[in-house]
């Protein structure tokens, strides 16, 4: 009779266990997290939590270090993603074409999104070696000067950010692929009889039917570029000085170099509520576009 | 005719100068994988230069690498298997009875930052004594690979016809007997897409095991910055550790590139 009761609540019994793992693992963290941003809390027994209300973020919002932070963040994610989306439809609208070796072409292509973010971070630490790295070896063959990638403050987010494009732009690529392979062919038919150009058939079909597929590849790489930690914390660690410390590299000096669980808290639920508003206004923005 | 010919050319060779200026890195570490110091250190030996393996001996006889690679391989799979074990029936319920709202819960562990998480799981796994213990690690890994095969096997189950299911509910065939006899078998493709990414999302996870992990179970990710100390780099030496973490992932997705780039596809449209 076991398999009876089974049978009638199979919909319970096969989600619940991921259900509960959900709420243990991730549910309870995030409220703990929220709990914990209103204490005054290091983790040693000399020093017990202490409740201090909004002190925490109160400090926070008055910090150069915290505002830094944001502007790093902005700007990282701004700079990346606004290149990601043009070079990945870029390269999409070629490799959607015919020519020899497309399969190859495409699979070696999309090679570094699976790379190891970290191994990856540290071949780049070598190319960006100033004297020594591949990066400077090409501007010297271009006749340029050579460049200091990640000791400059004012070079080093540029730098992480070609980082970020060169793993992440296949992504883009792969869905506005996606979404090329779905085009209906009559527009291009009706565009044909009437002699357009290739330009115009790109700029006045293409792209228009293909821009829903783009606003979901910049969405999501949105809530993922926010978020980079891999490559920054492989090679710069948020300097120089703190050149290039984005929230979440703030977080986890907070948390895990100064053991200030409850800064780093506060931090956190600030840093979270910036991701879901930040993909919620752009939900928001598709759907207004969408309409339109 | 002539025109279009010449026109694909151009997309050719357009097509392979972004494949291999995208390769450069991974061309780049191999390279000075085989270099000694000086080596890497002049420029005249950028392309010729006398292969060595010392770098790559260095990294399992002095670094002890294959403890690493164990360890990788040990939550790797440990995570991918307790994710297929709650991931696919919750994905099939989900699915089969249309249960969206637990399909959005799955999407929000994307949104949030991982240290959200990291903060009480250090706590709480400090108080159980399970830091640096496989269990910390593969629970934690877990979080990111179980969303994610739930999500491309929903979309997947999606897709199966319902038509062979209904027939074996009628001949009196338990809905656990369905699910584990019909469903899961013609499944091959949707599981064997999932299962690869989610061990590739462990084997590169860097977040999770710098936190939790301790000398014992430390991950590639994290054993790979044994070569950077205060004083210099033994770039030759990293970039030997680099390969051997990467390398695999590469094969694997050059190799099983149907279900990787499927996957990759599907992830990233739904997820």
């Amino acid at each position: 009779m076991r398999t009876g009761w089974l049978d009638r609540n199979i919909k319970w019994a096969f989600t619940l266990p991921a259900v509960l793992f959900v709420l243990i693992m991730m549910a309870f963290p995030i409220a703990y997290t929220f709990r914990t941003s209103f204490y005054n809390w290091s983790m040693s027994a000399a020093n017990p939590s202490t409740w201090v209300g909004l002190d925490n973020y109160r400090i926070l919002l008055s910090e150069q270090r915290f505002w830094n932070a944001v502007g790093s963040t902005f700007y990282f994610t701004g700079l990346a993603l606004a290149l990601e989306t043009v070079l990945g439809t870029a390269i999409a609208l070629v490799l959607y074409r015919n020519f020899a070796g497309k399969n190859v072409a495409k699979t070696l292509f999309l090679l570094p999104m699976v790379a190891t973010p970290v191994a990856m971070g540290l071949v780049w630490l070598l190319i960006y070696e100033p004297s020594i790295g591949g990066a400077n070896a090409f501007l010297q063959l271009l006749g340029l000067k050579p460049v200091d990638w990640l000791g400059n403050p004012k070079n080093v987010i540029p730098s992480l950010a070609i980082v970020d494009i060169w793993q992440w732009t296949p992504m883009i690529s792969l869905i506005v692929m996606a979404g090329l392979s779905t085009l209906p062919h009559e527009p291009y038919e009706a565009a044909d009889v009437d002699g357009a150009t290739g330009w115009q058939k790109l700029t006045q079909i293409t792209l228009p039917l293909v821009r829903p597929t783009i606003m979901v590849a910049v969405m999501l790489r949105l809530i993922d570029v926010l978020k980079t930690f891999d490559i920054i914390y492989s090679t710069t660690q948020g300097g120089p000085g703190n050149a290039s410390e984005t929230l979440n590299i703030y977080s986890y000096v907070q948390g895990f170099q100064y053991f200030k669980l409850g800064m780093a808290s506060s931090l956190l639920v600030m840093f979270f509520m910036l991701v879901m508003g930040l993909t919620l206004i752009f939900i928001w923005m598709r759907k207004r576009l969408g309409v339109q | 005719m002539e025109q279009q010919a010449k026109s694909s050319k151009t997309i050719t060779v357009l097509a392979w100068l972004i494949v291999l200026a995208f390769s450069m890195p991974f061309i780049w570490m191999i390279l000075a994988s085989f270099k000694t110091q000086a080596q890497i250190m002049s420029p005249a030996q950028t392309f010729i230069f006398k292969p060595t393996l010392k770098n790559y001996s260095a990294v399992f006889e002095q670094y002890n690498f294959i403890k690493y690679i164990t360890n990788s391989l040990i939550v790797a799979i440990g995570s991918t298997l307790g994710s297929l074990l709650l991931g696919l029936p919750a994905a099939y319920a989900i699915a089969r009875y249309r249960l969206q709202g637990l399909g959005l819960l799955l999407l929000v562990a994307r949104i949030i930052p991982a240290i959200t998480f990291l903060i009480p799981w250090f706590i709480l796994f400090s108080q159980m004594k399970l830091i640096d213990t496989y269990i910390a690690l593969i629970l934690s890994h877990m979080l990111v690979g179980m969303p994610f095969i739930a999500w491309i096997m929903i979309s997947f189950f999606d897709a199966l016809p319902l038509e062979i299911e209904e027939a074996a509910l009628i001949d009196g065939c338990s809905k656990l007997k369905v699910f584990l006899n019909i469903v899961l078998p013609v499944s091959g493709p949707g599981i064997i897409t999932a299962s690869l990414l989610s061990v590739i999302f462990s084997w590169n996870n860097f977040m999770f095991s710098l936190i939790l992990a301790g000398e014992k179970t430390k991950t590639l990710p994290v054993a790979v910055f044994n070569f950077i100390s205060y004083s210099d780099v033994n770039w030759g030496g990293l970039m030997a550790a680099a390969c051997i973490i990467t390398l695999p992932v590469l094969v694997i997705s050059l190799v099983a590139q149907r279900y990787i780039v499927s996957g990759l596809a599907a992830g990233a449209v739904k997820g």
